[in-house]
């Protein structure tokens, strides 16, 4: 268990870290531009490459932490929910609805940002959807949620297919990038971080509940914790997270999952430390990623949502099978 | 501190589906005593004693602890009350036996508060007690049936109720253990405190409980003093099967035919 100081040290070394993947992020590019080059850009003088710093690679990497932070931040969130280690922030079934709603969008030709908005209906339609069936009789059980989140993503990765393969072949690839999640195409990058902010701001307060919370809901009732409202609230935090990442990037996949897994290997589960953890780790990594996807063979991008599981997949097994030994 | 009702039942039905555990049941739990609730498998024991947790609402009736409603008192009040052990533990997540058991004491901190020195001693005494102080950094995981439950019952400790509702105390554990938990429990009582544990064996209820409430399975219930309950009779007729009693050096068991 950390002590308060050990934690305030661990999220100080993270964040330290998210600024190291910012910094990288605006000097990579195919016009490298040296740190001095970005802090007088950033504090407004104009100087060589300002405009790619402040137009081009800032707001990208900004999107990239705060959908990053989100994903981290509802992955660890859901798991809890479910008490389900498995759980990511897709398996509801929001990132289905978001894509239904983007994919009928570029289909029909929108602009940018209807594709956001619809994509964000979407998302909040299906976390209403699967609210109000798996809520049915009341009795909102763990299963019964996840059983109905699962069916209505599989419903919504049918809808999404049925759309690419009517899709012309001129828009198919844009559609594609966006399913496998592109901050390429993101349209404004402070909702989320706002979105971001908030949902940190608001799960603080009930962190060290929501450690009761996943030893179990009648153990957490019965050691003092509102048990439903408390569900509820963590579900429509949990959803909205997704919602704002999913509208702002698209589905990347991977980060969800595996960064509250990670963090937990190296720190522990206790909510009040892996939360905002979680949220950075999962931002620094989202912007590395970034990074690399639009560097590596660059003038061509990649989505990174290849690149965070290409990352992501040997650091989570090579800490696996540490935390294995060590048992 | 005698007389103190801790716990009150009253008129309270219980019913799962078209089963009833109990039909108007009155109850009033004292400080001191050590309730035994004895019945069938599937006679709803489990549920009432969840009921008489706050854990679900009663089907009807009413249920008081300190003189007031689960509802009126709110979560975390209620848990600085009343202490409940889960028949069952589960865990999800990888966790400490240390932080397993520091976790009772959840409703005594306020919302930013983190675990403090005095916490963690209380921990490490319950820990003690139940024989896991070897055990402080294992995962939880990892740990045997008989341990586990040991830990939630040390968990339980550090919550220091006044009122223990104990769903089956004594599963997974040897011998030895089951008697050191019932001895444990034995010293809360003896301090004043309150406790209703759903048991299996009524020679273990004899020789620990003041009272006994049987549950029959199909509404009807008996309650009262332990050497009023727990004779051959009533015993036979609740587990529809023939038992005998015996005595050996001043202890009663009792021995199906």
């Amino acid at each position: 268990m950390p002590t308060r100081r050990r934690a305030l040290l661990i999220l100080l070394a993270l964040a330290l870290l998210a600024l190291a993947s910012l910094g990288l992020a605006l000097t990579a590019g195919s016009l490298s531009i040296g740190l001095p080059d970005i802090a007088a850009s950033l504090l407004g003088q104009t100087v060589a490459g300002s405009d790619i710093i402040l137009q081009l690679r800032l707001p990208r990497a900004l999107a990239g932490f705060a959908c990053g932070g989100l994903l981290a931040l509802a992955g660890a969130l859901m798991q809890v929910l479910l008490r389900n280690p498995l759980a990511d922030p897709y398996v509801l079934g929001i990132s289905g609805g978001a894509g239904v709603g983007a994919m009928a969008a570029m289909l029909f030709g929108l602009p940018l940002f209807l594709i956001d908005g619809l994509a964000f209906a979407g998302a909040l339609g299906t976390m209403l959807l699967v609210f109000g069936l798996a809520h049915g009789d009341g009795s909102w059980t763990q299963t019964r949620l996840l059983l109905t989140g699962v069916i209505v993503a599989a419903g919504c990765g049918a809808l999404i297919a049925l759309m690419l393969s009517v899709a012309p072949e001129t828009k198919l690839h844009s559609m594609l990038f966006w399913l496998m999640g592109d901050l390429g195409q993101s349209y404004s990058w402070w909702p989320a971080l706002l979105t971001l902010a908030l949902v940190l701001l608001l799960t603080a307060p009930f962190a060290r509940e929501l450690n009761l919370l996943a030893r179990g809901l009648q153990q957490a009732q019965a050691l003092g914790v509102a048990v439903n409202r408390l569900r509820y609230a963590i579900y429509l935090l949990a959803s909205l997270a997704t919602a704002a990442s999913v509208t702002t990037a698209g589905s990347v996949g991977f980060v969800g999952l595996v960064v509250p897994h990670l963090v937990r290997m190296a720190i522990g589960n206790d909510q009040r430390l892996l939360l905002p953890a979680a949220a950075l780790a999962g931002g620094a990594l989202l912007v590395l990623a970034d990074t690399a996807a639009r560097t590596l063979i660059a003038p061509q991008q990649l989505p990174v949502g290849v690149l965070t599981a290409l990352i992501g997949v040997p650091v989570f097994l090579y800490l696996l099978s540490r935390a294995g030994l060590r048992r | 501190m005698m007389h103190t009702v801790y716990l009150q039942a009253e008129q309270l039905v219980v019913r799962i589906g078209q089963h009833a555990a109990c039909c108007g049941l009155d109850l009033q739990v004292e400080a001191g005593q050590h309730w035994a609730i004895l019945g069938r498998n599937g006679a709803g024991k489990s549920t009432l004693l969840s009921v008489l947790a706050g854990l679900r609402p009663p089907t009807d009736g009413r249920v008081t602890v300190n003189q007031q409603t689960y509802r009126e008192m709110g979560a975390r009040q209620a848990a600085q009350w009343r202490g409940w052990l889960a028949q069952q533990q589960g865990d999800a997540f990888a966790s400490s036996v240390l932080e397993t058991a520091v976790a009772g004491r959840h409703p005594h901190l306020a919302r930013w508060d983190w675990e403090g020195e005095n916490d963690l001693r209380i921990a490490r005494q319950a820990l003690l007690a139940v024989g896991l102080h070897a055990f402080e950094a294992r995962d939880v995981q990892t740990l045997s049936g008989g341990e586990r439950q040991r830990l939630a019952i040390a968990t339980l400790l550090c919550q220091q109720p006044h009122l223990f509702l104990l769903d089956e105390p004594l599963t997974h554990l040897d011998l030895n253990h089951q008697v050191a938990v019932l001895d444990l429990f034995r010293a809360q009582t003896d301090a004043g405190a309150a406790i209703v544990s759903v048991l299996h064996d009524p020679g273990l209820a004899w020789r620990y409980a003041s009272h006994v409430l049987l549950v029959h399975g199909d509404g009807r219930t008996e309650q009262g003093r332990r050497d009023d309950i727990l004779t051959s009779e009533r015993l036979s007729a609740l587990y529809g099967h023939p038992l005998q009693r015996f005595e050996l050096n001043g202890q009663v068991g009792f021995l199906p035919g």
